[in-house]
């Protein structure tokens, strides 16, 4: 089973930082995210990147796994329909994506937490930008979570 | 295969809850095919339990194993039998038969089905199977030019077929299930053997399906 | 047709057997047990028609069972059909029921697959069709004219007592209308080979399907086996006519139908007009013996119907 444990980023210092995994495909998402370094086009460093082939490798269970181990969000990114390098995995991954935010759901976590996007390999300004919104919405929804019961929800995989 | 589909989520933990350690068990034969209770689908229901219960503060720890199937003795070895003296109950994901077969395996221990167990299917396409055998007893199928009607027939007619053929579907649902005697229509037209069907055909003894009681096959040469 | 001795002594089988052009009509039982709907719907219809089916669990929803009221309208003086599905009883019950219903006075059987439970007000009950309806209709010829029931057994109390079997004059039903259409005549067929005396057809719209279907049957010489009596259900509204062409399954209501019904400045009277018209188009047709007036929950309608198609009075 895939290893995708969260560590403490040297650089989150707020008590409400959030850890965010992007499962990105490596024609055009992590083409687009290494574009953004390149153009100095700043993301927040929330975001842990793994990179794929396609993201039609993407089993339900890693991104299932992701939230165990004490991910806030997961996003995956890969190539417009259409434009996917292997012809179809990025199709099979929306639906993959779309079941396991049902599957999300019945375990009580909310599916907005995980989200799909289309990012080309030349859209790194793009890129950095989903990357920006895509945080901020997972810390909001991780202060509502905790305003909501006055408790904070763990982050570690432990169950603490 | 034997069909399955997973049950509803809620139904499962709350059975799983009821423990603090539980053995989730997968099939490695039919139910991988349908894609309900294999490895995989083992994995998908062991990180939802665990998500589940960190969100509602329950405690349940969820160890994971998968064997070839749940059906055969011989594949009840020693390392699942260790893992199910570990733990105070288990799941299982296989078809009835491997629910009440890892029942008799573990008798100290309360397994729940994990899957409600559906029909006798085949692979349609990827991600989709459908009924084809009903089990009856006494297979007649060349008869209606390889199409059960037993099975595929909604009203299991002989003689069919009944007046809510329409456009090649079963009124009872006519969106999804084709009407079976259309098929067989269709089949012994294409195999010249329409005749065949004016033969009415009689009663059928039901007997050697469930109705005449739960069934046993025995082979004596095969004993040890 | 032959002249043959009466085989159930039933009033319908006179009057198709003597030449003349039967009626039939239908009575829906309640959804109760309320005798006094049967007495009205009864009152409706006698002296109107020849014999009236009394429907049997009919869409799969529970109503009072076919025998039972068959007994309310043998007493109010109509000779009922009673209809047997093969969906609620396996084929003890239904030889339990034909003996039954013939000690009760009922001489007219009519043989259905019958509409699965789905539809109905008990979707999640286990349905039997333990038999089909053709062979529903060799079991009665069976017990009738070869005097045993369907195991082998004689029709006899003991080893000593008389056989006393049931004399049923034993009907179908058809769809001219269903699927897979070049079958349809050879599925009548296996009914006639199978016993059945009499042949109730699904209402009728399409006249032009009707009468090719009619083609296939007087071409397999099916007409001289079997009496064959056209299926006629009054339309009263236009929701009423597309209601039957898109959620009743083998019907088919031709457009220029619907067109008429919606024209009119009275849907319920043109569609009495057309039901008259469908019925003196329907005599013509060589080899129809007879209609069977389907005027579900409306049984009201039918003598005004009955009388204005010039089918009354009835043969006494």
């Amino acid at each position: 089973m895939m290893e995708t444990k969260v560590e403490e980023h040297p650089c989150s210092a707020a008590a409400d930082d959030v850890r965010i995994i992007a499962f990105c495909c490596h024609y055009c998402a992590f083409t687009a995210a290494d574009l953004a370094g390149t153009m100095r086009q700043q993301y927040p460093p929330n975001i842990r990147i793994v990179r794929l082939p396609c993201t039609g490798r993407l089993e339900v269970n890693m991104i299932l796994q992701a939230f165990v181990d004490g991910a806030d969000g997961v996003l995956v990114a890969g190539c417009e329909p259409g434009g996917c390098h292997f012809i179809k995995g990025n199709l099979r991954a929306r639906k993959r994506v779309d079941y396991t935010r049902k599957l999300l759901s019945e375990a009580g976590i909310d599916p907005d937490r995980l989200e799909m996007y289309y990012i080309a390999a030349s859209e790194g300004p793009l890129f950095a930008q989903t990357s920006r919104e895509f945080t901020e919405k997972i810390q909001q929804l991780k202060r509502q979570r905790a305003g909501g019961d006055g408790t904070s929800q763990s982050m570690n995989g432990d169950g603490t | 295969m034997i069909t399955a589909e997973r049950k509803p989520f809620e139904e499962i933990y709350e059975c799983a809850k009821r423990h603090k350690r539980v053995l989730l068990l997968g099939c490695g034969t039919c139910v991988t095919v349908c894609m309900a209770g294999g490895e995989k689908e083992v994995g998908i229901l062991a990180s939802q339990i665990r998500l589940a219960a960190r969100e509602r503060g329950d405690e349940i720890t969820i160890d994971e194993h998968t064997i070839t199937r749940q059906c055969d003795a011989e594949f009840f070895d020693e390392a699942i039998t260790r893992k199910a003296a570990e733990v105070d109950a288990i799941i299982s994901m296989g078809c009835g038969v491997g629910v009440q077969f890892c029942s008799e395996r573990f008798p100290d221990k309360i397994v729940y089905p994990a899957v409600n167990t559906k029909f006798y299917g085949a692979t349609v396409e990827q991600g989709v199977w459908s009924e084809r055998c009903a089990g009856c007893g006494e297979c007649i199928v060349a008869a209606f030019g390889g199409v059960c009607p037993v099975a595929r027939c909604s009203k299991s007619l002989l003689n069919g077929p009944c007046g809510g053929s329409s456009e090649g579907m079963c009124e009872v649902d006519p969106e999804h299930t084709q009407c079976a005697w259309q098929l067989i229509y269709d089949r012994m037209e294409k195999l010249g053997r329409l005749d065949e069907l004016e033969e009415v055909q009689p009663l059928k003894d039901w007997s050697h399906h469930r109705d005449g009681g739960p069934r046993t096959i025995v082979r004596e040469d095969m004993k040890l | 047709m032959n002249a043959t001795l009466q085989k159930s002594g039933s009033r319908l089988e006179a009057v198709l057997t003597s030449g003349q052009f039967a009626v039939t009509a239908e009575l829906g039982p309640p959804k109760s047990a309320d005798v006094d709907v049967i007495r009205q719907k009864a009152g409706y219809l006698r002296g109107v028609v020849d014999a009236v089916n009394i429907t049997d669990n009919q869409t799969a929803i529970v109503r009072m069972s076919s025998i039972g009221a068959g007994v309310i309208a043998l007493q109010e003086g109509l000779e009922p059909v009673i209809q047997i599905t093969c969906r609620d009883r396996n084929r003890l019950a239904i030889q339990s029921d034909v003996l039954g219903a013939y000690a009760l006075g009922m001489r007219n059987i009519l043989c259905l697959s019958g509409d699965h439970q789905k539809f109905g007000n008990h979707p999640t009950s286990k349905n039997v069709y333990d038999l089909d309806s053709i062979q529903l209709v060799m079991m009665l010829k069976g017990m009738r004219d070869d005097k045993v029931f369907a195991c082998g057994d004689e029709i006899r109390n003991t080893k000593k007592s008389p056989i006393v079997e049931p004399r049923v004059f034993i009907g179908a039903a058809a769809n001219p209308f269903g699927d897979p259409f070049p079958f349809r005549a050879v599925r009548l067929a296996k009914k006639v080979k199978a016993g059945a005396d009499f042949i109730q057809t699904q209402c009728i719209y399409d006249m032009e399907r009707f009468r090719k279907w009619m083609e296939q049957v007087r071409a397999r010489g099916l007409h001289e086996k079997v009496y064959i009596l056209a299926g006629i259900t009054p339309l009263r509204s236009v929701k009423m006519a597309e209601y039957m062409r898109d959620k009743v399954a083998g019907l088919t209501v031709p457009d220029h139908i619907i067109e008429r019904l919606n024209r009119a400045e009275n849907a319920e009277e043109e569609g009495q007009k057309i039901a008259i018209e469908q019925i003196h188009e329907l005599r013509e047709i060589p080899g129809v013996s007879g209609v069977h007036i389907m005027a579900i929950e409306a049984e009201k309608t039918v003598a005004a119907l009955a009388e204005k198609a010039g089918l009354l009075p009835r043969p006494a």
